[in-house]
């Protein structure tokens, strides 16, 4: 094992009855790292992070998790991952500082009095801590369950779609938070929905029922998807659409306000498909590089196919 | 839009959905059905307030014509079964304290001659009163099996011994509950079904609550084991039940001036097992539930037999075999004999060791099972 390496996990599976969810599954994240982790839903993202936590007993495949075996070594893992669920799941009937303070008591942690006041005052909810959990609204219930994950300074940080239902500042304000600890030395695998998120990762990997389809920083990633774009504007776009998705050629047609982002993998094919609109009068056609976005959703379109 | 008027449409849309997730909910429609069939073969079967055969134990210090005619006679009247013979009143008195008899019959030397003579001997009937429901029509009985029984013995000049005054002297005591005080009965095996009612239901919820909001994620990935969550758990509601024990006691003595006989250390000593076992119950239920609706609905087709079957509402003799059967598998049977012997008879921890095995068999198998349970829901 690499020493850098905080997770080091090969050939991962993982069944539901008949259902495989996590298919063949491997990923290596460096110490310090974000490590953004996409894909759709019923992905196996949740299934993924449970099995490097020790929440669940991988079928198949191993590997380590801070140098410690995710087969035999889960409760030594716990001791030292933080893991934030994807839903809210603290004590809605127990205070800010009642949660905090049981967090403290399961890790064993000396000085519980002064690190659960630390905590409090870092959050901004020293005032507050005698209100109940469940009386936050969804950005603050997001702090106080971050607070509560890095408690016990762990090296590690599994973040399940940590910002959900939370709003834009909150998730900046959140992102800006991860960075600092990232800083600090702590490593975060987060799984997410939003691009704007991907984006701020160090590097990203997707997956799809079960199997990872592409993974490296952002501009790897686009690079590696031969993703070509093109914007097209001007009148009676509908129509422009209708007519692109029928190619198949044009792997996928979107609507972006007034413009259209019509991508493909084979460029020329492309191109000579969007050939009649080219000149068209009022219309513009241009290149454009493709957002990570459409490379996702163009991976989605691709896994189904796949899959079916 | 007509949104002001009944919709038929609307209504049936509601009534539609409502059918369709009444089939999803499988448990919940499971017992929609178990329950009111349970109800009809427990209350139409099993209970019968008119106990017969009840076991007898006899003492009999008298083998004349006259003493065998006699118990001849209770057997043939029904509630009376002598399936034991005791060879001192000790052993007598023994086997009506620990309850392995209902009534102690005892036939003085001297029967048959002092029947012959006419000095009308005593014939000593003690009968464990502390459910009077299941020893009164018996009682009742005795009366004329005591007038009547000797009559086609009494022949030539014997007749004239026949009618009154009866030829033999009748005794009853009712023991451990001389005047037939129903709340003697009821207040102390009240204290058995309030604490499998809540035991079970609160410890089904405490952990059905944790999965259902999702914080049993949470907790599991944390460094704690399954036994330090399954322990912690439950000890709290262990405390729960010693209140709830300890009010009873004090309503008991205070409100319904119920006797206790015997030591209330003995009774909390024995009552750990008791709440533990229906608590391991709750905690097996808990990892079964779904939600916490399940929960509730298990742990009342738990407390439904438990009530009926126990021989709390109804006499436990009274039943058929198979009832009893199930009655003894049940921990709130062997409770309720435990509760009474010590509060009403005075039992000591020898008296009830014959109830103490079946409870802490069935706490063993049960946390086996909730143990089992709890750790493949991890995965």
């Amino acid at each position: 094992m690499t020493p850098d390496l905080v997770i080091d996990v090969r050939g991962l599976v993982k069944r539901f009855g008949a259902k495989t969810v996590v298919d063949d599954f491997s990923i290596q994240v460096r110490r310090g790292e974000i490590y953004g982790f996409l894909g759709p839903n019923g992905s196996g993202k949740t299934t993924t992070i449970r099995m490097l936590c020790g929440l669940l007993t991988p079928d198949a495949g191993e590997g380590t998790c801070l140098g410690l075996d995710i087969r035999t070594d889960s409760a030594a893992i716990k001791r030292q991952v933080g893991y934030m669920t994807q839903k809210f799941s603290f004590w809605e009937d127990l205070s800010i500082a009642e949660n905090l303070d049981f967090v403290a008591r399961m890790y064993g942690l000396p000085e519980r009095k002064r690190r659960v006041r630390d905590a409090l005052d870092r959050l901004g909810l020293a005032n507050r801590q005698n209100q109940l959990a469940g009386e936050l609204s969804g950005g603050w219930k997001q702090r106080l369950a971050l607070a509560a994950c890095i408690l016990h300074d762990p090296k590690l940080l599994l973040l399940d779609e940590p910002t959900a239902g939370v709003d834009p500042k909150a998730r900046r304000e959140f992102w800006d938070e991860i960075h600092e600890l990232a800083h600090a030395g702590l490593t975060v695998l987060v799984s997410t929905h939003y691009m704007d998120e991907a984006e701020r990762c160090h590097r990203i990997a997707y997956i799809a029922y079960g199997k990872l389809m592409t993974r490296g920083t952002v501009d790897e990633v686009i690079a590696a998807s031969n993703l070509r774009t093109w914007a097209v504007s001007g009148p009676d776009l509908g129509r422009v659409e209708r007519d692109l998705a029928g190619k198949p050629s044009v792997e996928m047609v979107a609507a972006f306000g007034t413009r259209l982002h019509v991508s493909g993998t084979d460029a020329d094919a492309v191109e000579a498909a969007l050939e009649p609109w080219t000149h068209a009068p009022g219309m513009c056609v241009a290149r454009e590089e493709p957002t990570l976005e459409d490379v996702f959703i163009h991976l989605m379109n691709r896994s189904t196919d796949n899959f079916r | 839009m007509m949104s002001g008027r009944f919709s038929f449409a609307r209504f049936l849309a509601v009534m539609v959905k409502e059918f369709i997730q009444m089939r999803r909910d499988r448990l919940t429609f499971a017992m929609m059905v178990a329950i009111p069939i349970m109800q009809l073969i427990l209350f139409g079967f099993a209970i019968n307030s008119d106990p017969k055969r009840l076991p007898a134990a006899v003492l009999a210090a008298d083998d004349s014509p006259f003493a065998r005619t006699l118990v001849a006679a209770m057997v043939n009247s029904g509630y009376f079964a002598i399936n034991r013979t005791a060879r001192s009143e000790a052993e007598l008195h023994e086997l009506l304290a620990e309850g392995h008899v209902q009534f102690a019959v005892t036939i003085p030397a001297g029967f048959g001659r002092d029947v012959q003579r006419g000095t009308r001997p005593v014939l000593l009937v003690e009968a464990d009163a502390t459910d009077p429901a299941a020893t009164s029509n018996a009682l009742a009985s005795l009366t004329q099996i005591a007038r009547n029984a000797l009559d086609p013995d009494l022949t030539g000049p014997l007749r004239g011994l026949r009618s009154t005054p009866d030829p033999i002297e009748l005794r009853i005591h009712r023991r451990y509950n001389p005047e037939g005080i129903t709340q003697y009965n009821v207040v102390p095996g009240l204290m058995g079904t309030i604490l499998t009612m809540t035991m079970v239901m609160m410890t089904a919820l405490a952990v059905t609550r944790e999965r259902e909001r999702g914080t049993m994620e949470n907790l599991l990935a944390m460094p704690v084991r399954p036994f330090e969550v399954m322990l912690g758990k439950i000890l709290p509601y262990i405390a729960v039940g010693y209140v709830q024990v300890v009010i009873i006691v004090t309503a008991a003595r205070l409100l319904f001036g119920v006797p206790i006989v015997g030591s209330l250390l003995l009774l909390s000593l024995v009552m750990i097992l008791f709440i533990a076992a229906n608590l391991a119950v709750g905690f097996t239920f808990s990892t079964v539930a779904k939600n916490q609706l399940q929960a509730m609905q298990m742990s009342f087709f738990f407390f439904l037999p438990s009530i009926l079957l126990s021989g709390f509402m109804f006499p436990f003799r009274g039943m058929p075999d198979w009832a009893q059967v199930i009655g003894e598998a049940l921990p709130l049977t062997h409770f309720l004999r435990i509760v009474r012997g010590i509060l009403l008879k005075g039992n000591g921890l020898t008296d009830i060791l014959g109830e103490l095995w079946p409870l802490t068999a069935f706490l063993v198998v049960v946390t086996v099972i909730a143990l089992k349970r709890y750790r493949q829901t991890l995965d």
